[in-house]
């Protein structure tokens, strides 16, 4: 296979851009994709500073180094989470490539800075662990990049993962998820913007870009994830994809250009509805938000299954619950 | 060939020589959830690879929130928030 751009030794096919890339073209494909992807979604304007969600995989990590190589302010926030053994090999990785790119890596432990950790805490607080995972994420990243005074929180969701998600939405019709997917998410008061400069990029391209740029990720699946539906719906795209290549993108891109606006009518109105949480104050119905909630639930309780814990820098004395 | 394989961590033998997407259909893996690397390089799908080549057959879907809908999308939903 002879690369397309400059009939090389080609190292992928790509079969979605019907094309073989060699290491240096395959590696500017991806740049120009999430350079492309910014423009187009009005992501990032040019200095702004944004705060990357690290979780060590090759999503975060690939997405990290591509904003830096594009001349982006970007620094990283790892969130602990207190999954055994595969919480700390992630929080290394993170750690090893912020080192070697001279990059400012925030760091946040669940169980040492709230108490708790996502299998015992979600488990006290009678939630799924993803649910429990998910609501935590949110809620600290928000919150991070607001005292942080970071522009925008970028995520490492690709293609893959947005047409997997849009294919549950749609299989069960979640009017309401639709009509909040999307690959920007504006600032309000209480949450900062929200961007997924991969939306462009599959996830095969992600594991060879970090491969390519010699960047270790944590290759291990989360013990948590385990059979759980979005790899199902990976599964199925991708073997319609295998027959049809382009599919996936066609599929999600579709949706953002056809047919996503439709299910944004009416959404506005039910913001009014907000107050703010008594405890850390970001935005919520109820008296207390979700997530003090959990830590009211799930802080100090004992972990049993895990082992002990590496963190980089920190005091060991807890942080007030939800302070900010 | 030595093949690895992730998740779980195994490794199977796979007489060569062989292409990259023959190996993977052998295997009824899909091309489009694995890469397939020897040493810390990259091969492509029309790519030989030797009897006594060591291969790894690394996946690349990773899991999600595993939540219907998607996590960053549910913020400042009152209904979900107040239900929990
Ligand atoms: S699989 Fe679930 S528990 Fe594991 S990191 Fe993802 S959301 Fe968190
Ligand atoms: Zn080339
Ligand atoms: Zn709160």
């Amino acid at each position: 296979m002879k690369c397309r751009v400059c009939r090389g030794p080609a190292i992928i096919d790509i079969r979605r851009h019907n094309a073989n890339f060699c290491t240096e073209h395959f590696l500017r494909l991806c740049r120009d994709q999430v350079a492309k992807a910014i423009k187009e979604h009005s992501m990032l304007a040019e200095g702004e500073r944004v705060l990357v969600a690290v979780s060590g995989g090759k999503d975060s990590l690939a997405l990290w180094d591509l904003l830096l190589e594009l001349g982006y302010q970007a620094d990283g926030l790892y969130l602990g989470l207190g999954i055994g053994e595969y919480s700390d090999e992630s929080g290394d990785y993170a750690r090893a490539f912020a080192e070697s790119r001279g990059a400012t890596l925030l760091e946040i432990d669940l169980r040492e800075d709230y108490g708790y950790d996502i299998p015992t805490g979600a488990r006290a607080a009678r939630r799924a662990p993803c649910s429990a995972c998910g609501l935590s994420k949110r809620h600290l990243f928000d919150e991070a990049a607001l005292d942080g005074g970071y522009d925008a929180v970028a995520t490492g969701h690709n293609l893959d993962d947005e047409a997997a998600v849009l294919f549950g939405n749609v299989l069960h019709w979640h009017t309401e998820y639709l009509a909040r997917q999307l690959p920007v998410l504006d600032a309000r008061p209480g949450f900062p913007r929200k961007i997924k400069p991969l939306v462009r990029l599959g996830e095969r391209e992600m594991a060879a870009y970090c491969l390519v740029r010699g960047i270790p990720y944590q290759v291990e699946e989360c013990p948590m994830a385990a059979g759980n539906r979005h790899i199902a719906y990976k599964e199925a795209l991708n073997e319609i994809e295998s027959r049809s290549p382009g599919a996936k993108h066609d599929f999600y891109h579709g949706f953002l250009s056809r047919a996503s606006e439709t299910f944004r009518q009416g959404i506005d109105e039910e913001q009014g509805a907000l107050g703010t949480c008594g405890r850390c104050g970001s935005p919520t119905p109820a008296e207390l938000c979700a997530f003090c909630r959990l830590v009211e639930q799930a802080g100090g309780s004992q972990p049993v299954e895990l082992s002990a814990r590496r963190r980089a820098t920190g005091s060991s004395d807890p942080a007030p619950a939800g302070g900010s | 060939m030595k093949v690895l394989l992730r998740n779980p961590t195994r490794e199977v033998q796979v007489p060569g020589p062989v292409s990259v997407n023959t190996l993977l259909a052998r295997l009824e893996l899909n091309r489009e959830s694995f890469l397939v690397i020897r040493g810390d390089e990259l091969i492509a799908g029309d790519g030989m690879l030797d009897d006594d080549d060591e291969i790894e057959i690394r996946p690349v879907i990773s899991g999600g929130s595993g939540t219907p809908g998607d996590a960053w999308a549910q913020d400042a939903l009152p209904s979900r928030d107040a239900t929990r």
